[in-house]
């Protein structure tokens, strides 16, 4: 492994040096110079680089042999039994793929007093459902969900896998791919096959959106992917669409966890699911005090819409944690996204700037929201929110 | 207790753009910090060490000049910071990086709680906490909002949830990664900030290492970035100004057929 410049090539023209986040290249007597102990091998420069002069060689020990491994697999994340949606949107993507390459889809799902939900995942494009239903996946535990769908990979060798970046979803593959020794790429929002070398061409936002990079699994198999929810369409469902159920028996030992799930309390301030949520409406410092929140939970309930709020009304402890939306609260893709009083800091930019639509109403016309806003309102809120409320009840009725 | 916190050193999300005409990214002014979840795996390792005492031992993997992010730590109050550096680390993915950072934790000695944030503000992958659990082959819990209690060996903790939070007990050694909500963390202390300048920062190298060299760095790691680009820009819309009555009259005329849309999932 090894970063050069190819001195022939190189024309000194310092397009490398701006791209480097490291700081690592300077230009002497019209040649790059790359500083070995700044690079972090990235590979900014490579893109970067119009003459190809910069290359990063790469020596891959055993690879593992690739052509073993066929099929589109997708996990079907469900709690007691009720598939998440981004399963669906998975299925979608995941049939897509599967198609490309000319192989089979196939869901795994892992449960207890599993019913009728194989046929759910079936008529949504699954050609096979892998089916573990044992007591201990009533809830996710992740010891024993990680040692079964290793367990499964190992056995069936698909060359994809790919989950929801849910809660459930990172905290299982994240294992999963370590115990394989196989690459995994976070929080994906779009998928391509490479024709050539049948790659899965995974991309995703990088430093909070700011950045979209390319990843790939080149030597390792399977190829696994968490794609972000909302992003990608839901599959259509196919009624009475055929498939094939494999019921899979594991080892007692399998199924032991050194973690043990008590309870679960749900979050009774949501009373839509913010990440779920196709319209959100989140409120943040322009509100100026808590109690005006009800302001947003009324244009929010006119809407069917969830409740979101920015780090400062969180912060100013005007609404609990679970409703922060940006860098370090959660990330949301809806449909509609209004802003209400809320500046539009980068760090809360980053967390909802990949919706369809942004919404800002806003005292401030140079409010950093405005300028990547669908529409905008420039007044007071106050004003504004009460009268957009009535008017959707009246459209909406 | 002995717990050790693993952080990163990130930039500053917010500085991180890329220039539109050459494509490439701008990287003047990009201010590094400790990765904003880190933050709360520190306050919480302090505070836990000053209710059941013990040693907090913060490690970071990264260029030599990480170390000013192990100095911030010590200013806190974390009582030992490790470096782990080498060329042959450079170009990990979170699969090698996880494994480096187990095997640095292998040769630490024993502890009873590792620490992390829930993801870092660069990668946002949320991959390397779990992969030192596999690695080190000891239970996770991640994020992780409250640590309800910790006695004989065993610990009980909130896990948040995208529609609430789980309750879950853990034998310990545990990996745990921390969301925002778990603390509020503090500044660094006078007497802390003099102690982190002339602290010493405990060196390794992958020579210091029982590690195979074949799954580090780059050569090491399943993934590979092959293109970086700038997502397409947002354009700014339509601003409407003046009576709220008309304002908003002409927004739900605009925004109806969407919300529609949105509310059937069509």
């Amino acid at each position: 492994m090894s970063i050069k410049v190819i001195k022939d090539k190189c024309t000194g023209c310092k397009l490398c040096v701006n791209s480097c986040p490291k700081s690592a290249i300077t230009v002497v007597e019209k040649r790059a110079v790359i500083d070995l102990e700044k690079c972090n091998l990235c590979g900014a420069c490579l893109d970067a680089c119009k003459f190809q002069a910069i290359i990063i060689e790469k020596t891959q020990a055993d690879a593992k042999n690739l052509k073993d491994y066929r099929g589109v697999w997708v996990f079907a994340e469900n709690k007691n039994g009720k598939i998440a949606p981004v399963v669906f949107e998975l299925l979608n993507e995941g049939r897509r793929l599967a198609d490309t390459l000319g192989v089979e889809l196939s869901a795994v799902l892992l449960g207890h007093h599993l019913t009728h939900q194989h046929q759910e995942l079936i008529e949504r494009g699954a050609d096979f459902v892998y089916l573990v239903d044992e007591p201990i996946f009533s809830g996710f535990i992740d010891e024993a969900y990680s040692n079964a769908l290793t367990h499964l990979i190992d056995k069936y060798k698909p060359e994809i896998v790919l989950a929801g970046a849910t809660t459930i979803g990172r905290s299982l593959i994240s294992r999963v791919a370590v115990k394989l020794y196989t690459g995994l790429t976070a929080d994906c929002t779009s998928f391509e096959i490479d024709k050539d070398s049948r790659c899965l061409l995974q991309t995703r936002p990088a430093f909070g959106g700011n950045i979209m990079a390319t990843i790939i699994t080149k030597n390792h198999r399977p190829q696994m992917a968490t794609a972000r929810h909302k992003v990608m369409k839901e599959a259509p469902i196919q009624k009475d669409r055929k498939g094939k159920v494999i019921k899979e028996h594991l080892n007692g030992s399998l199924l032991t966890s050194r973690t043990t799930l008590l309870d679960f309390i749900s979050d009774l301030s949501q009373k839509v699911n913010l990440t779920e949520a196709d319209i959100i409406v989140s409120g943040g410092r322009g509100l100026g005090a808590p109690e005006n929140f009800n302001l947003i939970e009324n244009l929010a309930k006119s809407l069917g819409a969830a409740v979101g709020a920015s780090r400062a009304a969180v912060d100013a402890g005007w609404i609990s944690y679970s409703h922060q939306v940006g860098q370090t609260g959660r990330t949301v893709c809806p449909k509609i996204y209004i802003a209400c009083g809320i500046s539009g800091q980068i760090q809360h930019l980053v967390g909802m700037q990949s919706s369809d639509i942004i919404i800002a109403i806003n005292k401030d016309a140079n409010a950093p929201i405005i300028q990547l806003a669908t529409y905008s309102i420039i007044g007071d809120l106050f004003e504004v929110i009460p009268m957009l409320t009535k008017k959707f009840e009246q459209v909406l009725k | 207790m002995n717990i050790i916190v693993c952080i990163k050193q990130v930039p500053e999300t917010g500085d991180v753009k890329i220039n539109p005409q050459t494509n490439t990214l701008i990287r003047e002014g990009v201010k590094s910090i400790i990765n904003p979840f880190d933050m709360y795996a520190i306050e919480e390792s302090i505070r836990l060490k000053e209710k059941f005492g013990g040693k907090v031992t913060v490690i970071t993997m990264g260029p030599p000049q990480a170390d000013i992010a192990l100095r911030e730590a010590l200013s806190l109050g974390v009582d030992e910071a490790v470096l782990v550096t080498d060329r042959a680390f450079a170009g990990s993915d979170t699969w090698a990086t996880s494994y480096i950072l187990s095997c640095v934790i292998k040769k630490l000695g024993i502890f009873d709680l590792i620490i992390c944030g829930k993801q870092a503000s660069d990668g946002d992958t949320a991959q390397v906490g779990p992969g030192i659990s596999v690695h080190l082959d000891i239970p996770q819990v991640t994020f992780v909002k409250k640590i309800e209690k910790i006695e004989d060996g065993i610990c009980q903790v909130e896990r948040l949830t995208e529609d609430g939070f789980e309750i879950i007990k853990s034998s310990l050694p545990v990996v745990l990664t921390v969301v925002k909500e778990i603390n509020e963390p503090r500044l660094p202390s006078l007497r802390n900030m003099m102690r982190s300048k002339s602290a010493v920062i405990k060196k390794i190298t992958a020579h210091d290492l029982d590690i195979d060299k074949a799954k580090i760095g780059l050569d090491g790691s399943p993934t590979q970035v092959v293109h970086i680009f700038s997502p397409p820009p947002r354009q700014k819309g339509l601003v409407f100004e003046g009576d709220a009555g008309d304002v908003t009259e002409k927004l739900v005329n605009l925004l109806k057929d969407a919300v529609l849309q949105a509310k059937t999932g069509k």
